[in-house]
């Protein structure tokens, strides 16, 4: 059983209630930072532990907030990214749903580290029923003077609020998100200036992931050196996984850092193996964005070391025959499943999440998503597949914001690694066509053999 | 905070769009949210209210108001208005059934549930039926892939769905007929 640090407290009957939170050792932590640790040992013990951005870029934390401008006069900042909205990933929507104390309880933290008095939680605007939790869990917070002037009689003052996205999966990058606070179209900005000299209203602000600020909590609590200790070089700590797609056990699992990933998808704890006792085709492991791996490079890499989960292990061989954990949404594909209409899918949505700002984004994909649909439909040419690699390629690295590799990337390894998928619908439209895979997006096994 | 926010009425199509007092007390409390009097931050929540209780969709008349209780252009609302999908911009049906099409609820089936969805209602996605209970739309990733295919009615999850149950929830709503949804405001959230 793997160790669980972050949702310990998951299963306690009532936890999503300060009492219960409370009865259960929550807030002592905060208690802990505001009460006998100045800010710099916050920071001091967050930058010891290790701890990477959750929300897929997996910068370091500490680094991040070392580069927060504290000099000026103007106010700080700190904005919690709970617009999760990379297709695969509904880790922060899980903790937030059952433990909503803790996330403030990290907020608090975090907020006495970066000297912030006012926070806000961007939530998307779909989870109006997170909301609703958060507002409720903020209220009680309020009450029990772990909110507002003068907190636990220790001078730190902390307004928390709610603020709602209105459907843009853009939004989830932090200047967009930025963008979208002030009241506008969620079009991210041109760094540098970064966020922490110039983000919400011009001021120094840090933008962090639910998951990111929450595990702020057991850092504080076990110390940063005891954090580190989990996990795999520099991929330290635990990380939730949200697992999806073809597999038995679809959820959110807590893992340590390091779990091999061929324990992960088959054992009895976490995925508990394909669906229907298939066989694994594919995996994209850490949200849509990220390069999708056939089952031989998933399991194991090129040099043929078993592949952990780990953002290092994960990106062993580069974009050759490697990706990223990214997010960590987790989504299985079993033999039946489409890559080629998977890529289409991916695209379809990349082309109508695009906020519009860059001609090779804009352009991009809504080039690619008819070129796709034709191959899908048996109406391809074999020049359209590398007029498709060629496309993503001029996306890539050309856009203000990382949109346009997200973009990029999937229709690119699903060429590199699933080649012959795209030729057969070329070569065999008539198969294709007469297919009754629109609807489940697979095919029936025994209808077509790729190899 | 440069006075209370004015309280103005717009009547263009013969139709006097306001808020309710309590309402616009809500809205006073959520601007004071954002520092310095930077009311334009409150665009987002207040359009969700707006769409909510003056009519269920954001008519011009609406985003004027909404411009006007904000004190920006009314430009600066149509912009943010077309931007982000949760925002009708026109008439629908009292139910708004969204169906996710996103890789991981389509390889678990959300394809043939919006297949199924058409036959029920009898339209096609993006329409809404003739007696303006019910308009299906499609929508990209809720966050639910764990528990796919989801689908939203209105504001609410319906998760992990089968033919069966959408036919079970699509009685139970046309029974309710006309009576108001009962949905928590969204003037009440923050």
């Amino acid at each position: 059983m793997g160790r669980l640090v972050l949702i310990e407290k998951i299963a306690i009957p009532g936890i999503r209630d300060f009492a219960v939170y409370r009865a259960h050792g929550g807030y002592s932590n905060a208690e802990k930072a505001l009460k006998e640790m100045t800010p710099a040992d916050v920071n001091r013990e967050v930058t010891k532990s290790g701890l990477r951005g959750r929300g897929g870029a997996g910068f370091p934390t500490g680094l991040k907030w070392s580069f927060l401008d504290r000099k000026t006069d103007h106010p700080r900042y700190l904005v919690c990214n709970a617009d999760e909205s990379e297709p695969g990933t509904f880790k922060d929507r899980y903790l937030m749903e059952h433990l909503p104390h803790l996330l403030i309880e990290g907020l608090i933290i975090s907020s006495y580290a970066l000297g912030v008095k006012t926070c806000y939680i961007y939530v998307r605007g779909e989870f109006k029923h997170i909301i609703g939790i958060l507002q409720k869990a903020l209220r009680e917070a309020y009450q029990q003077k772990f909110l507002g002037e003068n907190i636990l009689g220790t001078g730190f003052s902390l307004d928390i609020f709610l603020h709602p996205g209105g459907g843009a999966y853009i939004c989830g990058e932090e200047t967009a998100m930025l963008e979208s606070l002030e009241g506008k179209r969620g079009n991210p900005r041109n760094k540098p200036p970064f966020p922490a000299f110039k983000g919400l209203y011009d001021c120094p602000t840090v933008v962090n992931n639910v998951e990111t600020l929450a595990a702020v909590v057991p850092i504080i609590g076990m110390g940063g050196d005891a954090y580190k200790s989990i996990g795999v070089g520099k991929s330290t700590g635990t990380k939730l996984i949200s697992a999806c797609g073809n597999i038995n056990k679809p959820g959110v699992y807590e893992i340590e850092l390091g779990l091999p990933v061929e324990d992960f998808i088959f054992s009895e704890e976490y995925c508990g193996g394909i669906k229907d006792g298939k066989r694994l085709k594919a995996v994209v492991p850490g949200g849509s964005s990220v390069p999708v791996l056939p089952a031989e490079l998933i399991l194991r890499t090129l040099k043929g070391e078993r592949r952990l989960m780990t953002y290092e292990s994960l990106a062993e061989g580069g974009f050759d025959s490697g990706t990223m954990l990214g997010s960590g949404g987790f989504i299985v594909y079993d033999e039946d499943a489409c890559m080629v209409r998977n890529t289409w899918n991916f695209t379809r949505f990349y082309r109508h999440e695009s906020c519009g700002q860059c001609s090779p984004c804009r352009e991009g994909t809504a080039w690619m998503e008819p070129v796709l649909r034709r191959i899908e439909q048996g109406k391809g040419k074999y020049s359209d597949i590398d007029l498709l690699v060629n496309i993503a390629d001029k996306i890539e690295g050309n856009t203000i914001c990382p949109f346009g590799d997200a973009a990029a990337w999937p229709v690119s390894s699903a060429i590199r690694h699933f080649r012959h998928e795209f030729e057969f619908h070329v070569e065999h439209p008539e198969i294709v066509k007469n297919t009754d895979h629109g609807s489940l997006m697979r095919y029936p096994a025994s209808s077509i053999q790729y190899r | 905070m440069s006075g209370l926010i004015d309280h103005k009425l717009f009547i263009k199509e013969n139709k006097i769009v306001k808020f309710s007092e309590e309402t616009l007390e809500r809205i006073r409390e959520i601007v004071l949210h954002y520092h310095g009097d930077r009311r334009k931050s409150a665009l987002l929540p207040v359009l969700h209210i707006a769409q909510q209780e003056l009519g269920g969709y954001l008519s011009v008349d609406v985003m004027d108001y909404v411009a006007s209780l904000l004190e920006i252009q009314p430009i600066e609302v149509y912009e943010v208005a077309t931007f982000y999908s949760m925002f009708h911009l026109g008439p629908v049906g009292k139910y708004v059934i969204e169906v996710c099409q996103t890789g991981p609820c389509a390889i678990c089936g959300g394809e043939r549930i919006l297949d199924h969805l058409e036959k029920v209602l009898g339209i096609k996605t993006g329409e809404t039926t003739p007696d303006g209970l019910f308009t299906l739309k499609t929508v990209e990733c809720l966050g639910s892939c764990g528990t796919a295919p989801v689908m939203q009615v209105n504001t609410e999850f319906y998760e992990s769905m089968t033919a069966e149950k959408i036919d079970q929830i699509i009685d139970d709503l046309k029974n309710k007929g006309n009576k108001q949804p009962s949905e928590t405001r969204w003037a009440d959230l923050f």
